[in-house]
């Protein structure tokens, strides 16, 4: 007991450091922005004092060390500071970007995860054959298509084309402002609403962003799946249950696959994290509202305090689940112990 | 010619070093040449670089030429894939745009593979508090999708190529440090490190010596397979205007001014984002192919 209790407390004292260690770096980021944030806020034409007034105001005269300790300080406060562009300040802009992204990366995990996990198995199963090779070829095509590629591929094909998908956006303008937003995850607040026009067309709109997204993290999941699972069917148990006669299907779910569950749940958290990633070029692509846009706009207008707070969300989100990743290694692995 | 090296290459008592090292490399050539899908990638890579090197021969036009009167044309005789929206040859921009695309690989890669690899080794060789920290720096990093890091820096730096390949350098650099790391703390406690230390054989000797060279094989894997990574990462910057600029003939920025007529012109953005995907799936083959020949443990 002890012992795993100093592991706990060292895994959460290099989380405690790693978060230092972010916010560190997104400091510095916001600190070696090109445009001087004085100028910006009075303009070129500003008379000298006024520049040092509020030059002070910010507090940007006082040594790097304070402004950090002052940057902590607002962080502790939730304050990340305004957005010049939407005028909002940026906490209250990513609490209301953010579900959208939630949304769209929960869904396409579920999706990838659905599908990945199988077909991982599959070709684990059927090592070194056709099969295999053909899981490996379109997984290994997931790797190296970008996701703004697939995207643009898919909105002239399903949308331009063949007319099956809704365009852009996250739901058709007549369903403009008609749901009160309650959760901000549109398809939970369209049944809350009972309105189920609305629900299938908020289906429809994250169709497309979904199953590309889920391409992505479907090749890491299945790959992955298939590498644990040809390493659980070595074991003697599986040729054991197999002399017995228990049949494939119930050798390779019933005692191969749980052993490699609790690491598929690890590979699973880290591909939420990469999620986020995709949905970045996703969100910009299929102008979808979530804080990979925000995030992309604000670049493009050189806004720093919603690009460093973005950012560092994304951050605390990575290594938020990497510790639950980690977390639940240790307590649902009994082998751990 | 050929027999005679094959039989001296794999000799079961090579007589000299030379010997030993041109046999090794010999037969992870030839298991390397039993994979289909790994010399289809190699070709391809292959091509493309060849096609980087000879653009100028290559283009049958100025890639920076406009013919505003000839638009978006579709692809003819006269312009295999078509032009884009200044009249500019797609077919030649899109040779010249590799250039781009595989200098800032290897840019990229010159940066990051030997400072991973330095930290890497370093870190696990001393151990105790050096360990520490620069594992915690390189955390840090990992701690971030490196798209999202790579647009931060972009966005305090200056959209342009060096400002992206400084950003996806710094970005890139964590897990070679890991990697080497782990190599490293294999082969720390081994006897032959124990003896070049009797002989006296400073740390910094041993480290870059005798250690990094062992990380060698399993860096070629890691960075085979980090290309394709990179080449999408780059590509994305472009997408998103802050990698290569406008006038560039870089893949991913071609696509971000051919996205707004893709319902009607869809191959000047299609092009280039079949030449990227082409690209980066050829590193993932021969890289995937690379760990089974060269890392057998690892499958």
């Amino acid at each position: 007991m002890n012992r795993r209790f100093k592991s706990l407390a060292a895994t959460l004292s290099s989380v405690l450091l790693t978060l230092f260690g972010l916010t560190v770096l997104t400091f510095l980021i916001g600190r070696v922005m090109p445009v001087d944030p004085v100028i910006a806020a009075v303009g070129d034409n500003a008379p000298e004092d006024v520049i040092l007034r509020v030059r002070a105001e910010m507090g940007l005269d006082q040594p790097i060390p304070v402004q950090f300790l002052h940057y902590l300080y607002q962080l502790a406060h939730g304050d990340f500071g305004m957005s010049v562009l939407t005028k909002n300040p940026v906490a209250t802009d990513i609490v209301r970007f953010f579900p959208a992204t939630f949304e769209l990366a929960t869904a396409a995990l579920l999706l990838a995860a659905l599908i990945g996990i199988p077909l991982g198995v599959w070709a684990a199963v059927r090592q070194g054959t056709f099969t295999d090779q053909a899981i490996r070829v379109v997984c290994l095509a997931g790797h190296s298509v970008p996701v703004f590629m697939l995207s643009l591929i898919s909105l002239l094909i399903f949308y331009s084309w063949l007319d099956l998908a809704p365009g852009p956006g996250r739901q058709d303008i007549i369903f403009d402002g008609m749901i009160d937003t309650v959760t901000g995850i549109l398809t939970i607040d369209t049944l809350i609403a009972g309105d189920f026009d609305a629900f299938k067309d908020a289906l429809a709109h994250m169709a497309q962003p979904v199953i590309i997204l889920a391409y992505f993290s479907m090749a890491y999941i299945a790959r992955m799946t298939r590498a644990f699972m040809i390493d659980a069917l070595k074991g003697e148990y599986v040729i054991t249950a197999r002399a017995k006669g228990l049949s494939l299907t119930k050798v390779i779910w019933g005692h191969a696959f749980p052993t490699v569950a609790v690491q598929l749940l690890t590979v699973m958290a880290l591909t939420y994290a990469g999620l986020l990633e995709g949905a970045v070029v996703t969100e910009t692509v299929f102008s979808w509202p979530g804080i990979g846009q925000y995030l992309t706009v604000s670049l493009m207008n050189a806004d720093m305090n919603p690009v460093v707070g973005t950012t560092l969300l994304i951050g605390l989100i990575y290594v938020g689940l990497n510790l639950i990743a980690d977390i639940l290694y240790r307590v649902l692995d009994p082998r751990v112990q | 010619m050929n027999a005679t090296f094959r039989n001296w290459a794999l000799d079961e008592n090579p007589s000299s070093r030379r010997q030993a090292a041109w046999g090794n490399w010999y037969r992870i050539w030839l298991n390397l040449r039993g994979n289909p899908l790994g010399m289809i990638g190699l070709t391809i890579i292959l091509i493309f670089i060849g096609i980087a090197i000879f653009a100028p021969l290559l283009a049958s036009h100025d890639p920076a030429a406009q013919d505003l009167a000839n638009r978006l044309a579709a692809p003819s005789a006269l312009h295999w894939f078509g032009t884009d929206e200044l009249g500019r040859d797609i077919y030649s921009r899109l040779l010249y745009g590799g250039r781009v695309t595989l200098g800032m690989v290897i840019a990229v890669v010159v940066l990051v593979a030997p400072i991973g690899l330095a930290i890497g080794c370093i870190a696990g060789y001393f151990g105790g508090i050096v360990d520490t920290i620069l594992m915690r720096i390189t955390d840090i990093f990992l701690a971030f999708p490196r798209l999202v890091l790579a647009l931060a820096f972009v966005a305090a730096l200056k959209p342009g190529v060096e400002s992206a390949i400084l950003a996806i350098a710094l970005t890139a650099w964590p897990p070679y440090a890991r990697m080497a790391r782990a190599e490293t703390l294999t082969v720390r406690g081994s006897d032959f490190i124990a003896a070049y230390r009797l002989t006296g054989g400073s740390s910094w000797r041993i480290i870059f010596r005798h250690i990094m060279p062992l990380c060698v094989p399993t860096l070629i894997v890691r960075v085979t397979l980090d290309m394709s990574s990179i080449i999408i990462t780059a590509a994305s910057l472009g997408f998103l205007g802050m990698g290569a600029q406008p006038p560039s003939p870089e893949w991913g920025a071609m696509i971000a001014t051919a996205k707004r007529f893709i319902f009607e012109q869809w191959w000047v953005a299609a092009i280039p984002g079949i030449a990227i995907f082409f690209v980066s799936l050829a590193f993932n083959f021969l890289g995937d192919a690379l760990r089974d020949v060269l890392d057998p443990k690892g499958n």
